[in-house]
This record gives C-alpha cells, sequence and structure tokens, in this order.
C-alpha cells in the first residue's frame, strides 16, 4: 500500500528532571505520552481548572462564531494568552516561561483526560474541544516547522508517486482549488482511504477514486486531526478502564469529580416555566424569521417534515409548552390536513413524547442554536426548517421582508449582512428594525434568546432570566464574559448534537 | 372480471399465495445471510413488517431461513422493511440491558424518490410517474452507480424499483456495511449537488474548478438532456415554464434572452440561445449557469436521512407496494434502458399466472406429488413474470459470492507466506 507509518516508541523520552531538555520543541503537542514528574495538588487543581476554561472557550466561541474566521482565531488567541496557554518564543529559543508553559499544556491536558473519561458523552465532549484547539494551533505553526512536528510525533504520511501524479493530473487539478499545472509539479499528494478524510470529502474537496482520497498537501491538517481523534478516543477508553483506580485516591477523587461541572443527565426543561400567559398568537410576534416560516407553513400544510418538527418542536418547548400543551398543538395542526387522530397518535406523538425525555433514552432534548440551524441539516425538497437568512434565496428574502413592511433601507442593509455571510447579524439587525431600536444590546446566537429579548422589550423587561435557561448551551452572554465557574450547570452542545441526532433516526423513520 | 388487474383490496386474500409459493426466500436468506461469514448476521438482523391496517411491527428477527419462511408465512406481511444487524437478536431487545442493544452495521442504502422532482417535471407530480419522467430515474442510477464504484470503490451494488415511484439502491461490500453514521452522511453529502428546500430557487452553486465527481455526471446528463428535458418536459416550451429557467441565469442576460426566446420555436432552438449567450459572458459568475441548469434538473435527489442512519429501515427487496400491488424488482443496470417501471409483475399478475398453468399442470401432475417445498417454489416462481427479476439478484449473489471466495483465498495465501 502506498500509505503508510512508521511507529516507533520513544522510550528514551521522559518528563522528568531536566527542564532544558527539549521535551517541548513545539508550540503545540500530540500528547502521546504522560508526564511522569511528581506534582503539587495546588499545581494539579490550578493547572486543571485553567485547561477546563480554556476549552469552554473553545466550545464557546465555536458556537458563536464560524471555526477558522478572523473573530474566531482573534477571540481564541487572546483567549490562550489570557489563561498562560502560549507566550511567543523570540528566536526559538526555550527559555524557562516557555517550558513552564509548554508542561502546563501537557500535563493539564492529561488531567482532564481522567476527568473526562468516564462516559461516552463527556468523552466526545473532550475530543471535540480538544480538537478544534489542536486545529487552530497547528494552522499557526509555521510551515518549515510542520514537516518537523510530524517527524517528531512519528507521522509520516507518504505521498504517491510522479507517476500516479501525472496520470492523475486533471482530477486533481479539479479537486483542489488554486492548483495550477506548474504548482501541481511541486505539491505532494497522499493516498488514504476516504473514511480518514470525511471532512474534505463531505463538501467534495478532494479527489476520490476506488475509495481512496487524495489529499494535497495543504489539506495535510485533516489527516494529521483524525489521527489525533483516534488516538485520543483510544486512550480516553484505556483511561476509563483504569478509572477505578485513581477513584479510589482519596486525595483525586474530590478534585476529579469537582471537574465535571455538567451534569449530563439532568438539564433544560425541569425548570420550565408555564408558556406565556398570552395567548399563543401573541407571543408568535416575538418568534424570529425561521420560526415565524415554520409556523406558517405548518398552518398552510398542516404538516411539516421531521426537520421542521425537530426545530420548531425543540423551540416551542424552549419558550415553555408543556409535553400536554405540545402534544395538543401538534395534533390540532396535522389533523386539520391528511392525518386522521389514530394516525397521530401512532405515528407522531412518540417522537414529541421523545421530545421531552419520556420515550427512549429518556434524555430531555435542548432547543437548537443559530449555529447549529445554519451550519448542519440544511433543508432539501419540501423542507422549511432551517435559518431564512442562511436558506432563502435572498430575491425571496427580500419579498417576505417587504411583506413584514420593512423599509427598503433595513432590507438593503440586512442583503448586505447576508450577502457577507453574517447571517446572525442580519436576523439581529431584523430584530432592531422591528421592534424600533436601534441597537439591540445583545449578540445573537440562539432562537430562544431572540424570543426572550423580544418578551423583554414587549412586556417591559419581566422575567426574563428564566426564560433563556433552556438554551442549547448558556450563550445568552457575550462570550467574553464567559469565565464560567466550575460549579455551573449548563449544558454541553456537543453531547447534545450527538444525542440529537438519534433522536432524528427515530423520527426520520416515519 | 380479470383477475391480474390489481385491486387493493384483494391483497388479504393474494398474500397468502405470494408468501407460500414464489417469494424467493431460498436467494433471499442467501443474500442476507451472506456466506454465514460471520456467526450470528442473520439472526441479528431486523426485520420489521407492516400488517393490515397499518400495523407496524418492528424488531422482528429470525434465527434461519425456515425460521423467516415460516414466519412470513404466517403474518403474510403488507410490506416487509430491511434494517440493522444488532449486537442481540432484535426479538430479546427489550430483554438486554439497556444501552447495549446496539445497531452495528448495515448496507449502506439509497432512496430516490420521484415527488422530490416536483419542481421540475411537467407530466406528473407528487406520487405519480410515467414513462417520460422516469428517465429521471435512469439518469439518477447511472450517476450514482458510476460514483459508488469509481470513486468510492463499492463493488456490490443491489438497484431495485420501490413499487411505486423511485428506486432502492442497497451497497453490500463489507466494507460499506461497516460505515459509521459519519461515515455514511459524508457520502451521501459528497454525492448532494442539488440543495435548498422549498424556499430556494436556485438550487446548484458550481465553484471553481469543477470537480470531478460533477463533471462526470454532467457527461451522463448530456446524453440524456436533449431527448429528456427539452423535446420530453419541454422545459422551455412557454413563458410560464422558461420565466423558471430564466431565474435561473445571471441577472445580466435574463432580459435579452427573455426577447430571444419569444423568437424562438422550440426548447432546443431556446436551449441553444440561452448557452450561446452565457459564452462570452465577461462577469465570471454566472459562467456555469447552464450546467448548474441541467443538474437542478437532472441531478439525482438523494433523500440523506435514509443513508445516514446505520438503523435506518428501508423496504425490502421483493416486498409488495400495498397500493400498487407491484413487487420491489432487482433491476438490472445492464439493461437499465429497457426496464419499465409498468411492466413489473403485480401480485395479482402473478398469481392467476399461476392458476393458468398450474390447472393445465394438475391433470398430469400426480407423479411429482411428495417433492419437497423448496423444489416446488423454485418452479413455481419460475413459472411467472418474476422469474427474470429472481434471475438477475441471482446473478447480483453470484458476484458477491465470488469476491468472498477471492477474500478467503487472499488470506489464506498470505498466512502461508507468513
Ligand atoms: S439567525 Fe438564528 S434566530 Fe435568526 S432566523 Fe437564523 S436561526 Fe433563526
Ligand atoms: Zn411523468
Amino acid at each position: 500500500m502506498v500509505f503508510s507509518r512508521t511507529r516507533q516508541l520513544r522510550t528514551t523520552k521522559r518528563l522528568t528532571g531536566d527542564r532544558k531538555g527539549d521535551h517541548y520543541p513545539f508550540s503545540l503537542q500530540f500528547y502521546q505520552l504522560p508526564p511522569t514528574e511528581n506534582i503539587s495538588l495546588t499545581e494539579f487543581e490550578t493547572f486543571a481548572i485553567e485547561r477546563l476554561k480554556l476549552l469552554k472557550s473553545v466550545e464557546n466561541f465555536g458556537v458563536s462564531y464560524l471555526k477558522g474566521s478572523l473573530e474566531y482565531n482573534a477571540k481564541l488567541e487572546s483567549e490562550l494568552r489570557k489563561l498562560k496557554f502560549v507566550c511567543l518564543a523570540p528566536n526559538d529559543e526555550i527559555d524557562d516561561k516557555v517550558y513552564d508553559i509548554r508542561r502546563k499544556d501537557h500535563i493539564s491536558h492529561f488531567i482532564l483526560r481522567l476527568a473526562y473519561c468516564q462516559s461516552e458523552d463527556l468523552r466526545r465532549w473532550f475530543i471535540q474541544q480538544e480538537m478544534d484547539l489542536f486545529k487552530f494551533r497547528f494552522n499557526l505553526l509555521p510551515k518549515e516547522k510542520v514537516q518537523e512536528f510530524l517527524r517528531f510525533n512519528d507521522l509520516e504520511y507518504v505521498a504517491i508517486s510522479g507517476e500516479e501524479k501525472d496520470l492523475l493530473q486533471h482530477d486533481l487539478m479539479n479537486s483542489t482549488f488554486g492548483l495550477s499545472t506548474a504548482k501541481l509539479e511541486d505539491c505532494e499528494f497522499y493516498k488514504v482511504p476516504f473514511q480518514a478524510a470525511l471532512d474534505l470529502v463531505r463538501p467534495r474537496k478532494v479527489f476520490l477514486s476506488k475509495g481512496f482520497a487524495f489529499i494535497p498537501h495543504k489539506d495535510i491538517v485533516t489527516l494529521i486531526l483524525n489521527d489525533f481523534r483516534t488516538r485520543l478516543s483510544k486512550a480516553l477508553a484505556l483511561s476509563a478502564r483504569s478509572l477505578p483506580v485513581v477513584q479510589s485516591d482519596e486525595r483525586l477523587q474530590p478534585l476529579l469529580s469537582h471537574l465535571r461541572p455538567y451534569n449530563m443527565t439532568s438539564n433544560v426543561g425541569r425548570t420550565r416555566i408555564p408558556m406565556y400567559r398570552q395567548s399563543f398568537e401573541l407571543s408568535s410576534k416575538s418568534f424570529p424569521l425561521c420560526m415565524r416560516q415554520l409556523h406558517k407553513s405548518l398552518r398552510e400544510h398542516h404538516h411539516l417534515r421531521h426537520g421542521g418538527r425537530m426545530q420548531y418542536g425543540l423551540f416551542l418547548k424552549g419558550i415553555g409548552l408543556t409535553l400536554e400543551q405540545a402534544l395538543q398543538f401538534w395534533k390540532l395542526e396535522f389533523t386539520k390536513g391528511k392525518v386522521d387522530s389514530e394516525k397521530f397518535d401512532k405515528t407522531y406523538s412518540y417522537s414529541i413524547r421523545h421530545n421531552y425525555g419520556k420515550e427512549g433514552k429518556r434524555t430531555d432534548y435542548t432547543p437548537y442554536s443559530c449555529m447549529k440551524i445554519i451550519l448542519s441539516n440544511p433543508p432539501s425538497q419540501g423542507d422549511y426548517h432551517g435559518c431564512p437568512f442562511r436558506h432563502s434565496d435572498p430575491e425571496l428574502l427580500k419579498q417576505k421582508l417587504q411583506s413584514f413592511k420593512v423599509s427598503s433601507t433595513g432590507i438593503n442593509q440586512i442583503l448586505d449582512l447576508v450577502k457577507g455571510m453574517h447571517f446572525q447579524l442580519a436576523c439581529q439587525k431584523y430584530f432592531e428594525l422591528t421592534h424600533n431600536v436601534d441597537d439591540c444590546g445583545f449578540s445573537l446566537n440562539h432562537p430562544n434568546q431572540y424570543f426572550a429579548e423580544s418578551q423583554k422589550l414587549l412586556t417591559g423587561g419581566r422575567d426574563v432570566k428564566k426564560e433563556q435557561a433552556p438554551m442549547e448551551s448558556s450563550q445568552a452572554n457575550p462570550p467574553s464574559q464567559v469565565t464560567s465557574s466550575l460549579s455551573s450547570s449548563t449544558n454541553v452542545t456537543s453531547t447534545q448534537s450527538e444525542e440529537m441526532e438519534d433522536l432524528e433516526q427515530i423520527l426520520s423513520e416515519y | 372480471m380479470d383477475l391480474s388487474v390489481y385491486e387493493p383490496a384483494s391483497l388479504p386474500d393474494l398474500l397468502p399465495l405470494y408468501y407460500r409459493r414464489l417469494f424467493p426466500f431460498y436467494q433471499y436468506y442467501r443474500w442476507l445471510n451472506y456466506g454465514g461469514v460471520v456467526k450470528n448476521y442473520f439472526p441479528n438482523r431486523e426485520f420489521s413488517f407492516t400488517l393490515k391496517d397499518d400495523i407496524y411491527v418492528r424488531y422482528q428477527s429470525f434465527s434461519n431461513m425456515s425460521e423467516l419462511e415460516k414466519e412470513m408465512q404466517k403474518m403474510n406481511p403488507y410490506k416487509i422493511d430491511i434494517g440493522a444487524v444488532y449486537s442481540h437478536k432484535p426479538s430479546l431487545h427489550n430483554s438486554v440491558k439497556s444501552g447495549t442493544f446496539q445497531a452495528q452495521e448495515k448496507e449502506l442504502v439509497f432512496d430516490i424518490d420521484m415527488t422530490d422532482y416536483d419542481d421540475v417535471r411537467r407530466c406528473c407530480s407528487s406520487a405519480d410517474i410515467c414513462n417520460k419522467c422516469w428517465t429521471l430515474m435512469t439518469i439518477a442510477i447511472r450517476i450514482l452507480d458510476r460514483a459508488l464504484y469509481e470513486d468510492f470503490g463499492f463493488q456490490h451494488r443491489l438497484w431495485v424499483y420501490s413499487g411505486r415511484r423511485g428506486v432502492h439502491c442497497w451497497v453490500c461490500d463489507e466494507s460499506a456495511r461497516k460505515l459509521s453514521q459519519a461515515e455514511r452522511s459524508a457520502v451521501a453529502e459528497y454525492l448532494t449537488v442539488v440543495k435548498g428546500g422549498e424556499e430556494t430557487i436556485k438550487k446548484v452553486q458550481l465553484s471553481d474548478p469543477i470537480h470531478p465527481l460533477i463533471r462526470k455526471s454532467l457527461k451522463i446528463i448530456e446524453r440524456y438532456f436533449e431527448e429528456y428535458a427539452l423535446l420530453g418536459q419541454d422545459i422551455l416550451e412557454n413563458k410560464q415554464c422558461w420565466d423558471k429557467v430564466l431565474s435561473l441565469v445571471p441577472e445580466a442576460v435574463r432580459e435579452n434572452l427573455l426577447r430571444d426566446f419569444q423568437k424562438a420555436r422550440s426548447s432546443v432552438d431556446r436551449w441553444e440561445r440561452l448557452k450561446k449567450s452565457l459564452g462570452p459572458l465577461e462577469l465570471k459568475k454566472g459562467a456555469n449557469s447552464a450546467k448548474e441548469i441541467m443538474l437542478q434538473y437532472c441531478y439525482p435527489r438523494l433523500d440523506i436521512n435514509v443513508s445516514k442512519g446505520v438503523n435506518h429501515l428501508l423496504k425490502s427487496p421483493f416486498s409488495v407496494h400495498p397500493k400498487t400491488g407491484r413487487i420491489s424488482v432487482p433491476i438490472d443496470v445492464r439493461k437499465l434502458e429497457s426496464f419499465d417501471p409498468f411492466a413489473v409483475p403485480t401480485i395479482s399478475m402473478m398469481c392467476s399466472e399461476l392458476d393458468n398453468v398450474s390447472t393445465i399442470e394438475e391433470d398430469q401432475a400426480d407423479a411429482n406429488e411428495g417433492e419437497p417445498d423448496v423444489k416446488r417454489r423454485t418452479r413455481d416462481y419460475k413459472r411467472t413474470s418474476l422469474a427474470p427479476y429472481v434471475k438477475t439478484f441471482e446473478q447480483f449473489l453470484d458476484k458477491l459470492d465470488q469476491s468472498r471466495k477471492g477474500e478467503m483465498l487472499l488470506k489464506s495465501d498470505l498466512k502461508k507466506e507468513f
């Protein structure tokens, strides 16, 4: 096979003694070997807490900004600096300061492994944040250092031969952005099973042949990340098995459980307060455009396909619709259409009860955030879900805004934001225009937040704090302020979305 | 009364006969048992039955062929769905510790349904199909079959007519059956080109350079486009329909084309003008408009949710479609152009074929009494119009067997070397 990788254990490397050693030659690590030195409990605790803060920020930024965008990078960089996980190493010299920072990176990663290896949900969350962090740091690595880094970590990807490259020339060029014939000669391609490069396969950014993906050198990070994920998830599974030993350590036990601030099973909805006293139609004035669109289509067709049922149903749950109310609401609409009451009970009520954690795994599901709506499961034929700022044709969006009596200057402002791919900002602008405020005073990232803020304005600010509880991840404050105290019990986005998929599977069977 | 015309009301009377004498149990088991290489592969497979009055029973499973056969003959399902291979016998799913009962493997499946093309076909809508729009399914199979083989390297692709208005594909390679949910959705997304819901007008946006998948798919569409879209569907016949097409070209050329179109005589003529007007386009944007229109009108539209889930159920081959009475039959891709959904046998047609022969034979058949059941069934379906479809299925199974043997040889060879 063309693709191979050598693995030798570096048994000679030990992380004790000699502070100036070459243990941490790079600004990022693959975390292959655990630390072996002794560390004090206080240090243990601070390291752990700081890394947890960092990972939570990684999660928050990933929800609020497009990963890899300028804003995202800037936020993450300043956070890394603030929590002392990075510092500039002038001319490559690894002085004490740099060494300490990298050591902290190393040790804190391994402490959190212990805290986060215990359940599938925790592992998934941890892996996701660590991957995002790794990716961010890898992209900062100077080009000439990349090969060195790969060699140091025994990651070697074998490139295809010149002959093979010539043979595939056209296909390779047509699947790689900005590659001219001249550049093709210098560009290496790595041939791997397509399963190792899903992030490139999905958007068709790579050439596929007979089950192999041909990865251009510039996208090598995909392969590395895939390796990173595979190894980390194996390691976590192993740690989980040795956990009883750790847990029996009286000193560590309380610390570790303290580090798991996420109460993974109980969440939203428990504290749900009753639906607004006003009638339903009245509160629908506070619906963001995405929900208005779903509501309208439901009223028109007396039906919504499962993507719509999920997005709208969970939103309604988030604003306080109880299970009984939800069953009533959906049944009323559906039975006006082609579905009779018996069929409704048989086919749809299960999934609604499921949404409320009354069936299946009995997880209470949380409403979708804007990011999730914008990025995942785009609407297709017959669907009305999604974000109108992202998924509607600008022309249709314009018409719709006109019909809502938005001024033409307002419409142009919105469309400009859409053009620049700032969908949430566009939605925020729409909020400002329809609520007659100059500055809405919040940064939008959740439809339920939109609703709560609107209600605050319309009803004069009573009782809104509680409304924000049922959100996918508590994003009500601007992320820079989220310095997450360890005991706060927020929800975990990635976990929620994984479980969601499971629910979606059940739903899509109907 | 013509017994061969299907009446949904007669289904309960016909099903027992179908399952007793016609359903190809032997081949069916041979498929899902996959050579018995993995223990419990068949017993841990989920089947679900739809019975009379829409009663839906999930998590059926059977230890072997004769159990499957007996159960089907007892329950006489209106419809059969196939699910995943689970960690335990699905029939026991309530008695295993919760959380341990998990879907482990399944064929990679695709579902293409004609209703998803309603905005681009003029001949029929929703559940209806005709020979004109069926070309869309032909194109879909051509495009996906090529990509699954050439791009993903899958060898064993079983295409099946759904019995009414669409087609299914079962990719049966071992590597396909083992794909995770994330991998399945990546494959499905890679293959999805037409995007957007009811609120999107332009559903295809090409970027430069055009990916090989699209290039190769366009080559296929080109073979059908004039005949199907310009002559058959006549997509530029009158103002109402060409307005739809014009909403997909850049605004800069729209007005000129509008004038041009009024002068032209036919869809073919108008299409030529459209292509010409896009040729010298200064703005790089829109240079691909003609291609994008072709894709929007002809590229296969997948139901991605069906492909994604390992535990998603899909209607089984050789199941009956309760509304049309037609059997879900395998399609011979080598003779794809001549596949006619309206020629697919209905359950009533086959049952009457069976009647005709049996009355003739009964007179002279005494000698054959006591013949084993399996053999008789083989002969039975062979005397109906189901025969050629079972043959296609068998050829598919032979290929599966062959590569399984090949792999085993390879493995034992490798062992010897070490
Ligand atoms: S930005 Fe968020 S709230 Fe606004 S329409 Fe889009 S998804 Fe809905
Ligand atoms: Zn038709």
